[in-house]
């Protein structure tokens, strides 16, 4: 393994982190402001990489494609807010969990009706495409570097948005404490709309970067969704900077665990053995890791006494 | 005899009455479609101890289904290809015999549902439901990735496991194998929510202070409660496998933990029967509703969300109507 490599996979398990970050930030937000958990956020990154599909399809234009993946999950997200999800605040853990399971079945079906079962394909842009060399010599593709960009250019908006605006401050208020923020007379049901369709937004935009990168097809936002369940449950739940801290480790485990493990196992076991074994337990490593972290702090690693 | 009785009873008589019916005109379809029932009930009966009485939402219980259906499709296709599981330190055959498969699956997925409980169990409300889901995904990743054993594409056993005196083949018979099994797990659970343990766990779901105060460790109530919850579903995972010949991850996957949650609403949670009522609408559902529409699982899911939103209590609550089970 040369280090070149190396530094290649550590770029790669940061896209993935960033990309997970977009998808956790809206869960625990959601799950911070309101106690909702919701597992249909996978749905909106589905409904956000098929928006950006059909557009970039009939536009030709990514940028168009992005901002209808941003305007439709945004929409979509708004939508059940306003129908099921809102219903659902004051119930248990258990009908918040099936409720959004029903969410998931309706979004997933209701696509492949819409849209068949062949996947469809986004191409990265011209002017994303292809390679760049960064110093040291390394080849890296540019679109990749690029959500990397814009991840962590969303994550600092957040931050800045939840620290310093008005709606940031009534998030963290209604985190806090519900009822003293609607007796001060701020519209509580307007501001979870807000926050859910915010969410929902980042999930769609997520899907809409990673569409181009694989393809879109019907039941791709779950193996994410469960993966930013991992991410928050680890950053502890409610927190931002949990979700940026947990995003990133996960998607360097992972990517690096895939990598490391089977050359570290090489040292005292067989080759091909290495290789099973390897694999079979880089695959599990990030849940190994939250149980881990679990069992050393039960709330996560930011999360609060609540 | 109150009304939940009687909708029991008449589950109980419908589930065994139909496949009785559809043996006498010759649809073994109809029957193996029941056999789907009394199975995947089973898997729910395992699920309503830890979550209808435990309070326990468990998204992760394909784990010991899944643990369940390998545990069947490992010593049978040991069996079959003539090969020993191992040689050392002592020899140990596949076995094609259903007690005994039954037995290491009830076996094995307590042993799993003991290190996932102990470790689960230190988290609760949503941190138990998301640390569940993802000991179920290690497993499922894990399944997939690991070559021994047909890794994604899974394994298949050619012939059904046998049964001392019965011939499985016959769809019939290898159906009363199961609603017997069904039947054992409804008793044993009876008899759980009215003994002490039961009591006990039952208590502290509904108050937790309270039962510390009086001296019982919840943690300890409750981690009983998911390893026998844990078992029983596992059990029904040996036998799902056995009924389809055919042992994939897919039994891991988390979608079969949402779909056992399932049968376990719509039903009702915590009623006894729930998981019979739930697991039987669910597959007259797929059934019925697939052959009109490929998109089925659309009208499946508002069908759930009208449930969980206006009839809690599932179809039990509605039918015997009482809206709580047991508060």
């Amino acid at each position: 393994m040369t280090p070149l490599l190396f530094i290649e996979q550590v770029l790669n398990g940061l896209q993935f982190g960033v990309m997970l970050f977009l998808m956790a930030a809206g869960l625990t937000l959601v799950f911070g402001v309101m106690g909702l958990i919701n597992l249909a956020h996978g749905s909106l990154y589905m409904v956000g990489a098929f928006a950006a599909a059909a557009v970039a399809g009939w536009s030709g234009s990514f940028l168009l494609a992005l901002v209808a993946a941003l305007a439709a999950s945004a929409a979509a997200g708004a939508i059940v807010e306003l129908t099921v999800i809102r219903r659902l605040y004051d119930r248990d853990h258990l009908d918040q969990v099936l409720a959004t399971f029903a969410l998931i079945l309706i979004f997933s079906e209701g696509t492949r009706w819409l849209f068949g079962s062949f996947p469809l394909f986004l191409d990265i842009p011209d002017w994303l495409s292809g390679p760049v060399t960064l110093p040291g010599g390394i080849e890296y593709p540019l679109y990749r570097l690029a959500i990397i960009a814009v991840g962590l250019s969303i994550a600092a908006g957040l931050f800045w948005l939840i620290a310093r605006t008005r709606l940031g401050i009534r998030i963290r208020a209604g985190e806090s404490d519900r009822e003293m923020i609607a007796a001060l007379g701020v519209d509580i049901s307007r501001l979870y709309t807000i926050v859910f369709a915010l969410g929902a937004a980042l999930a769609g935009l997520a899907g809409a970067m990673v569409g181009a990168l694989q393809s879109v097809q019907v039941g791709m936002g779950e193996p994410v969704l469960i993966l930013a369940f991992v991410v928050i449950v680890i950053g502890g739940i409610g927190s931002i900077k949990g979700a940026l801290i947990g995003a990133l480790l996960v998607g360097l485990t992972d990517t690096l665990g895939g990598l490391l493990l089977p050359e570290a196992l090489k040292l005292f076991m067989e080759t091909s053995d290495a290789t099973a074994t390897g694999s079979a337990l880089a695959s599990m490593l990030i849940y190994i890791l939250m149980a881990v972290v679990l069992i050393w702090r039960p709330r996560g690693l930011f999360g609060g006494a609540t | 005899m109150n009304r939940e009785r009687m909708v029991n009873a008449a589950l109980l008589t419908l589930l065994l009455g139909v496949p009785l019916w559809a043996w006498a005109t010759d649809e073994p379809f109809t029957i193996t479609l029941a056999t789907r029932v009394a199975i995947l009930a089973l898997a729910g009966v395992g699920l309503n101890i830890a979550l209808g009485l435990g309070g326990l939402v468990s998204l992760g219980h394909a784990a010991f289904f899944g643990i369940g259906g390998y545990a069947m499709g490992i010593l049978a296709s040991h069996a079959q290809s003539y090969t020993p599981l191992m040689e050392s330190p002592f020899l140990l055959e596949g076995t094609k015999s259903m007690p005994v498969i039954w037995l290491v699956a009830l076996l094995a997925s307590a042993l799993a549902a003991l290190v996932i409980g102990a470790l689960s169990l230190r988290t609760s409300g949503v941190y138990f439901i998301m640390i569940t889901l993802a000991f179920g995904q290690m497993l499922y990743f894990f399944s997939i990735s690991w070559p021994a054993y047909g890794g994604e594409d899974g394994l298949s056993i050619y012939m059904r496991n046998g049964f001392p005196g019965l011939n499985t083949l016959d769809p019939i018979q290898f159906f009363a194998i199961c609603f017997a099994c069904l039947a054992a797990a409804l008793w044993f659970n009876a008899r759980l929510v009215r003994s002490p343990f039961g009591l006990a766990l039952n208590a502290a779901r509904q108050s937790p202070e309270r039962v510390e105060t009086v001296g019982l460790g919840t943690f300890r109530l409750r981690f009983v409660a998911f390893v026998i919850s844990g078992a029983i579903t596992g059990l029904a995972g040996a036998l799902f496998a056995d009924l389809n010949r055919f042992v994939s991850p897919n039994m891991f996957s988390w979608q079969m933990s949402g779909e056992i949650m399932v049968f376990v609403i719509l039903g009702g949670v915590g009623r006894l029967y729930g998981p019979v009522a739930g697991a039987a609408l669910f597959i007259t559902l797929e059934h019925v509703l697939g052959g009109i529409s490929p998109f089925w699982h659309v009208w499946l899911g508002f069908l759930l969300l009208l449930v969980v939103l206006f009839a809690r209590g599932g179809i039990v609550g509605l039918l015997a109507g009482r809206r709580v089970a047991h508060d």
